[in-house]
C-alpha cells in the first residue's frame, strides 16, 4: 500500500496577513540567450519595439494602479526614457550581440550596483530594475514568455515578484502568494498590505522545489506555506477563514466609529507607528491620536539622523494627526534593536543590558538631538515624549534635566518649540511596583517587555513561549497597580505593548482598568470590535 | 555626452533634500524630468566631494543614494543653463512638490 503523501511544511515571513487554500501555481522569470543575433539594425528595431511595448504596458498600469505603485512604475517608466541606462545595450548590439543578451547583460551588472553597499532603499530598488529587465526580455520573447492564466483562488509562488508583475496579476482570481525573496518592507510587501493579499516572503525552499498544481495552505498569519496539506490542516484551515471574514466584515464597519464598551465607557485607540508610510492608508478620524511612535526607524538607514531629519519625521506625523495627541518614544535601541554605531556589541545579556533610557543617558550628545527635535515638534501640536525602560525614578529626573537645557538651548538661539510632556513606559517590573514614585507626567505600559521580565522568558525563544504568557496574574497584577498609581497622581495611563493589538486581551485589559490601548494600525477595527463586545469594567473591582 | 576637453560649466546651484526617506524613486523621477525640459547639459552630484552624473539620467541619479539633510550641486552648460539651474534648486527647496 502506499503511503499517504507527508504534508510538507515551509516557513516563511508573513508580509501581508491572511489565509487561503488553493492550487499552487509557480511563476518562473524568463532568461535572455535564447534569441539568435540578426544584422545589429535588426537587433536594434527588435529592442526599440521591446521597449515600445514595455512602455505601453506600463503606462496602462499607471492608469489602472493607484498611487503607491504609480510612483514605482514611474520610476521604471523613466528608466526606459534614460539614454545614459541604454548607450551600452545599443553599444553592445551594435558590436554583434543579440538584444535579448545586451540588455540582459547591461541590466545584471546596474540590478549588482544596486544590491550593492548597505543602502537599503536602493536595494529594494534593484526590484524594479529586475522587473524592466523582465518586462522587457518578454517582450523581445514575443508570446513564447506569455505567463498562463492560474486557476482561480491559485496561490503564486516565485522565487521573486516584482512590482509590475504584482499589480499586472488579477488579485481577485488568486488566493495569496508566497516567494523566498522579498522582506517586510519591499515595495510588494507595500502592495499586497495595501489590497490585502496575503503574502509570504523569504520562504525557506525555491519555487523550482515546488510541485506545480499541488494543493497548498497559505498561512499568512502563521507564517507558513503547507503544501499537499492533510484533512486535518484544510479543516483547521477553512474554520479560520471563516472567522476571519466575520471579523473582517465587522472590524471594516467598527474602524471609524468610537469604542465604546457595552456598558457604556468609551475607551480611546490610538495607533502605533513604527513606519511613517503607513499612515497613508490610515485615517485619523480612525484614531485618538498616536500613542507609540518607534523612533528607532529614522536610524535604520545606516547613519544617525541629524536634527533636522528627526524634526522633519515627528513634524510630519504631528501635522498628520490633526491636533490630537502624539507619543514619541526617544530612541529604544539595544535588547534586541541593536543600531550599528550606538548599541554596544558583545553584552552577555543584552534584554537585561545597556538598552532604552540607559543607552540614552550615556550617550547625551546623540539624546539631545533628539530632545531638541521632538521640543521644536512639540511647537506644532500636542507632543508626548516617552522615555523607554526607566527603572528608577532619577533616570527620569536626568531626562527631564537634559530636556531643560535643550529647550534652554532653542529658547537662547530662537528657535520655535513648546516643552512637550514627559512621560515614562513602564516595562520594568520595578517602575510597575513603585509607579506613584516617578515624575512621570503620563504612564504608558510596554507589555512585551513587561511579560518578559515578569515571566523570567525570553521573547526571542519559542521554547518559552507558553510561559511568556500575557494573562499570567502577576503581570495583570502589575498593570493594575500603574493604573492606580496613574489615577492617584492623576495622570494618563495607557497600554502600547502588543497586548493591545489582540482582541483576545482587550477583555482583561479593561477590566484591570485601562481606558487607552495603542494598537497596530492593521488590527485597530479588530480592537474596536473587542471593545465593544465587552461589557465593562467588572462591579468586584 | 562628456567630452575629453574640460567644460566651461556657465552655471552652477546648490540646494538641500529635505524629505526624511531622501532622493527616493518618486523625487528621481520629477528631477531628471526637471532637468529634461531644458536644452542645457545638466550635472548633479551629492555633497561637496561627490562625483558629478548627468541630471537628466534616471538610474544615475538613484546612484547618487542621496539622503535626507544632503546637499545637492548642479551645474549647466547650454543656452538656457541659468534658467535650469534656478528650476533645478527650486524644485529640491519646494521638496520636489513643484
Amino acid at each position: 500500500m502506499a503511503e499517504p503523501m507527508r504534508e510538507m511544511v515551509l516557513n516563511g515571513v508573513a508580509a501581508s496577513e491572511g489565509l487561503a487554500i488553493g492550487r499552487l501555481t509557480i511563476d518562473r522569470n524568463v532568461a535572455a540567450g535564447s534569441r539568435r543575433a540578426g544584422s545589429p539594425i535588426d537587433e536594434a528595431m527588435a529592442l526599440d519595439a521591446a521597449l515600445v511595448q514595455a512602455r505601453r504596458q506600463i503606462a496602462a498600469l499607471i492608469e489602472a494602479g493607484d498611487q503607491v505603485s504609480a510612483d514605482i512604475l514611474e520610476f521604471q517608466q523613466a528608466l526606459l526614457e534614460d539614454d545614459d541606462l541604454l548607450a551600452p545595450v545599443r553599444a553592445a548590439i551594435a558590436a554583434g550581440a543579440a538584444a535579448d543578451t545586451a540588455w540582459s547583460t547591461h541590466l545584471a551588472g546596474e540590478i549588482a550596483a544596486y544590491r550593492a553597499g548597505d543602502d537599503e532603499y536602493l536595494s529594494a530598488r534593484a526590484e524594479d530594475l529586475f522587473d524592466l529587465e523582465q518586462r522587457v526580455l518578454r517582450a523581445l520573447m514575443g508570446s513564447v514568455a506569455r505567463a498562463p492564466v492560474p486557476d482561480a483562488g491559485a496561490i503564486l509562488v516565485a522565487d521573486e515578484l516584482t512590482p509590475s508583475r504584482f499589480v499586472e496579476l488579477d488579485w481577485s482570481r488568486l488566493g495569496g502568494a508566497a516567494i523566498r525573496g522579498g522582506s517586510r518592507t519591499s515595495h510588494v510587501s507595500i502592495l499586497a498590505r495595501a489590497r490585502g493579499v496575503p503574502l509570504l516572503v523569504g520562504l525557506e525552499a525555491g519555487a523550482d522545489r515546488m510541485p506545480d498544481g499541488a494543493l497548498a495552505v497559505l498561512d499568512a498569519e502563521a507564517a507558513r506555506l503547507v503544501v499537499l496539506p492533510g484533512p486535518a490542516t484544510i479543516e483547521a484551515t477553512r474554520r479560520r477563514i471563516g472567522e476571519r471574514a466575520v471579523l473582517d466584515r465587522t472590524a471594516t464597519a467598527a474602524i471609524n466609529q468610537a469604542a465604546v464598551t457595552a456598558g457604556g465607557e468609551r475607551i480611546r485607540i490610538y495607533s502605533n507607528v513604527d513606519d511613517p508610510a503607513l499612515l497613508d492608508n490610515l485615517s485619523v478620524d480612525s484614531v485618538d491620536g498616536i500613542g507609540l511612535v518607534r523612533t528607532e526607524f529614522l536610524f535604520h538607514k545606516g547613519h544617525l539622523p541629524d536634527e533636522a531629519a528627526q524634526f522633519d519625521a515627528y513634524r510630519r506625523i504631528v501635522e498628520w494627526a490633526k491636533g490630537r495627541p502624539v507619543t514619541i518614544r526617544t530612541l529604544d535601541a539595544g535588547g534586541d534593536k541593536p543600531i550599528a554605531g550606538v548599541t554596544e556589541d558583545g553584552e552577555a545579556n543584552p534584554f537585561l543590558g545597556m538598552r532604552g533610557v540607559r543607552l540614552s543617558l550615556a550617550q547625551p550628545a546623540l539624546f539631545g538631538i533628539q530632545l531638541r527635535a521632538l521640543a521644536r515638534a512639540a511647537a506644532l501640536g500636542p507632543v508626548r515624549v516617552m522615555v523607554p525602560m526607566v527603572t528608577v525614578p532619577t533616570e527620569l529626573d536626568e531626562v527631564r534635566a537634559l530636556m531643560r537645557s535643550a529647550i534652554d538651548a532653542l529658547e537662547a538661539e530662537g528657535v520655535a518649540h513648546a516643552t512637550p510632556s514627559l512621560g515614562m513606559m513602564v516595562e520594568v517590573p520595578a517602575a510597575a511596583l513603585t509607579a506613584e514614585r516617578f515624575d512621570a507626567d503620563f504612564y504608558s505600559i510596554g507589555s512585551n517587555d513587561l511579560v518578559q521580565y515578569t515571566t523570567a522568558a525570553a521573547r526571542d525563544n519559542p521554547a518559552l513561549e507558553k510561559l511568556a504568557d500575557p494573562l499570567n496574574p502577576a503581570v495583570l497584577e502589575l498593570i493594575r497597580r500603574v493604573v492606580q498609581a496613574g489615577e492617584s497622581r492623576g495622570v494618563d495611563v495607557s497600554l502600547c505593548g502588543d497586548m493591545a493589538s489582540q482582541p483576545s486581551l482587550i477583555g482583561p485589559l479593561i477590566d484591570c482598568g485601562l481606558r487607552a490601548l495603542s494598537v497596530a494600525p492593521a488590527q485597530i477595527g479588530r480592537v474596536k470590535q473587542a471593545v465593544r463586545q465587552h461589557a465593562g469594567r467588572t462591579a468586584a473591582a | 555626452m562628456n567630452g575629453i576637453i574640460a567644460k566651461s560649466w556657465e552655471a552652477f546651484g546648490e540646494a538641500v533634500i529635505r524629505d526624511p526617506t531622501g532622493l527616493h524613486a518618486r523625487p528621481a523621477v520629477k528631477l531628471t524630468r526637471r532637468a529634461k525640459s531644458h536644452h542645457a547639459e545638466i550635472e548633479v552630484r551629492a555633497g561637496s566631494a561627490g562625483t558629478w552624473i548627468n541630471a537628466k539620467s534616471p538610474n544615475a541619479v538613484m546612484k547618487l543614494k542621496a539622503g535626507n539633510g544632503e546637499r545637492l550641486y548642479f551645474r549647466a552648460l547650454g543656452e538656457d543653463a541659468a534658467v535650469a539651474i534656478a528650476a533645478m534648486v527650486a524644485l529640491v527647496e519646494q521638496d520636489f512638490d513643484g
